[in-house]
């Protein structure tokens, strides 16, 4: 066991793929630059070291052309692990993913497969609004394309590590307040959170949530970031006799629907919240399978703790307001009693 | 042309069958959609034969070609079998992409050809990825773009072939420059109207041929798959062709003057090599009968077969989303025998 933050775990699992496997390598923009940062939050660092520039690949700025050169590579025999810098530039690649990545595969009759990871950082850090944005959910609607969420080390060595060996394209979003990178790339304001990572070979399963903290009264369901704040909200409800059950889904797509549903069957209320902006974010989709599937359960409306349907703004005052707090969750749950 | 390298009578009889082949079976589809068979449109690939034939005859099963929407005759001049892309056409199980992709994603990856991209552009990166991964497994597989003159305006096409000019990689991007993209002609999207000069910026060479000349295509083609074989880098071939149907199935080409096309139709690529054949006395009137009749027999046999064979059941439309899993779960979706929920 060894204690790593989160940009160690996916290191780790990098590496460790990469020696098991001739055929993963690695292609984003400034990965394995030598003395250079090991991409924008350092999880490449030191890899171009070990496994040189034909497998540490640094791409001119084109997200579009590396992503499709990715989609290319993954059918013709290799394993990519491909970056962008922030999830935000995923736009302009979003051709290669919807239409061919995840398309692929259906379209030959199954015949071909694409075993591609996407990996993005997501969230807001005074950075302004289009390095900032939460959007998984545009991921979440394309069939054919797998979607984790990873928030803890364990989970992001584990879960990185089953996205290399799925034979589907994988995106995995993690967040960049829980990175915990180091140096000049530390993060103001970070959450870093560290943890127990086992040294020999594990995974997590795609399709597998958790529970965080076992609660009877409510369900509240977090995601990367919003998952801490559930729980920092879980901790304040238990002074006021509220005991909430903290769940992380892990993955988003496929969803572990029948974790959440055994949870609000056994709570009667339900908390979604999510560090994205309210309108057809991932909260309204969980939201809609709770009260098809569990509506007689409910003793409580369905409430989703989102961001305002405004663009990330820059002002950390505005930040603040935007990120869904502790405070707001609190407020959310209170509200179902 | 060096005489060595230029491909025999025979070999040129070859070429001449195939190209027959696709005319003939794009013909035949075009006949087969007008009775109502085909439950799509269709982008037929009449008139320019000679490239994928020129290209793909000097091709191994195992190099990679990326196409479309008008794929079928990069299909059949990789060796896709006319019987599935025939089914496929007709939405039948038996298709090469079992009735999943149609007309504009055929493929078959047992040759190489991934199921066709009809983004236009969006094959460029993909055929790019594919020739890193030869280069990097080092298995001396070479892959080709197909695209046309239009897709060289999208964003894929300059970020692809910058990377793969920067690594040298074995990738041959052939551009079909037919004049026009849809209905809009080359003179309405380009500053200089020829591609081949783009190919300088990204360090790799860049030629122009004769698209309508298959002996000309195969030359060029075999020099640049040469060179990229070799790990001399990739090529841009620009081939200057005519496509003398529509885009569309749904296009009545009133764009285009009849003296333009019947300029082209003067030099049709199947028509020249016929004559050149003749002139050789590699050729007969007779032999190229037979030829005309052989080919016909086995597009009357894709018919059939496609004909014959079963269609999918509404279900398989959940199956083979995610590789080697099962259907996509669709609670409280019952289909009845008659087909309506």
């Amino acid at each position: 066991m060894t204690m790593m933050s989160i940009a160690e775990a996916l290191r780790a699992a990098i590496r460790e793929e990469m020696r098991r496997d001739p055929t993963v390598f690695c292609i984003g923009e400034d990965i394995g630059i030598p003395g250079g940062f090991g991409g924008a939050f350092t999880v490449t660092l030191g890899l171009s070291d070990e496994f040189g520039h034909d497998r540490i690949i640094d791409t001119p700025i084109s997200e579009l052309g590396l992503t499709g050169i990715a989609v290319g590579a993954a059918l013709a025999g290799l394993r990519p692990i491909a970056d962008v810098q922030y999830a935000d530039f995923l736009f302009l690649a979003m051709d290669q993913l919807a239409n061919q990545a995840a398309k692929m595969t259906y379209m030959s009759g199954g015949a071909v497969k694409t075993p591609l990871v996407m990996r993005a950082p997501v969230g807001a850090t005074a950075r302004g609004s289009q390095h900032a944005q939460s959007l998984e959910a545009f991921f979440c609607h394309i069939p054919g394309l797998k979607v984790v969420a990873p928030a803890t080390a364990y989970d992001a060595k584990g879960l990185l590590k089953s996205a290399v060996r799925d034979d589907n394209p994988v995106i995995v979003f993690e967040h960049k307040l829980l990175y915990g990178s180091k140096g000049p790339r530390t993060e103001k304001g970070a959450l870093s959170p560290v943890g127990e990572v086992p040294d020999e070979d594990y995974v997590v399963p795609i399709g597998q949530g958790v529970i965080r903290r076992p609660g009877k009264d409510v369900t509240i369901v977090g995601k990367l970031l919003t998952m801490y704040r559930a729980l920092a909200a879980a901790d304040i409800l238990a002074q006021e006799g509220i005991d909430a059950e903290v769940i992380d889904p892990r993955t988003l797509v496929p969803l572990d629907k029948e974790l959440i549903l055994e949870s609000v069957r056994k709570t009667g209320r339900l908390v979604i919240v999510e560090e994205d902006n309210l309108t057809g974010g991932w909260a309204g989709e969980l939201a809609a399978i709770a009260a098809e599937e569990a509506f007689y359960w409910l003793d409580a409306p369905i409430k989703r703790v989102s961001a305002p349907d405004v663009p990330p703004p820059f002002a950390p005052a505005m930040e603040q307001f935007y990120v869904p707090s502790a405070g707001r969750v609190v407020a959310a749950v209170k509200s179902l009693f | 042309m060096d005489s060595e390298k230029q491909p025999n009578a025979k070999q040129q009889l070859a070429l001449y069958r195939q190209m027959l082949t696709i005319r003939r079976f794009e013909e035949r589809c075009n006949y087969l959609y007008m009775q109502g068979k085909i439950p799509s449109t269709l982008h037929l690939y009449i008139g320019q034969e000679a490239v994928a034939v020129g290209v793909c005859a000097n091709l191994a099963a195992e190099d990679y070609v990326s196409s479309t929407h008008r794929p079928h005759g990069h299909a059949i001049a990789k060796g896709v079998s006319m019987r599935s892309i025939m089914a496929e056409l007709f939405a039948k199980q038996t298709g090469c992409c079992k009735g999943k992709g149609g007309s504009m994603h055929v493929g078959d990856v047992r040759v190489g050809m991934f199921p066709a991209i009809a983004i236009v552009g969006g094959g460029i990166p993909v055929a790019t990825g594919a020739a890193l991964a030869c280069k990097r497994l080092g298995n001396g597989r070479v892959s080709v773009a197909f695209f046309g003159e239009g897709a060289t305006n999208e964003g894929a096409f300059h970020e692809a072939l910058n990377m793969a000019g920067l690594w040298s990689l074995p990738a041959i991007f052939v551009c079909e420059n037919n004049l026009y993209a849809a209905s809009t002609p080359v003179a309405s999207a380009f500053r200089v109207p020829d591609v081949a000069g783009r190919a300088a910026v990204y360090g790799m060479p860049g030629e122009t041929v004769d698209g309508n000349d298959v002996l000309a295509v195969h030359e060029a083609a075999s020099r640049a798959i040469a060179r990229a074989r070799d790990g001399g880098g990739p090529t841009l071939l620009e081939c200057k062709t005519y496509r003398q149907c529509g885009h569309s199935r749904s296009d009545p080409r009133t764009y285009r003057s009849k003296e333009e096309e019947q300029d082209w139709a003067g030099r049709d690529p199947i028509l020249r090599l016929a004559e050149r054949l003749k002139a050789a006395g590699a050729a007969t009137d007779g032999s190229l009968a037979d030829i005309e009749a052989e080919v016909a027999a086995a597009i009357d046999d894709a018919v059939a077969f496609a004909e014959s064979s079963p269609a999918p059941e509404p279900e398989e439309a959940l199956e083979d989303v995610f590789y080697g899993e099962g259907p996509i779960p669709f609670p409280g979706m019952h289909v009845s025998a008659g087909g309506a929920p």
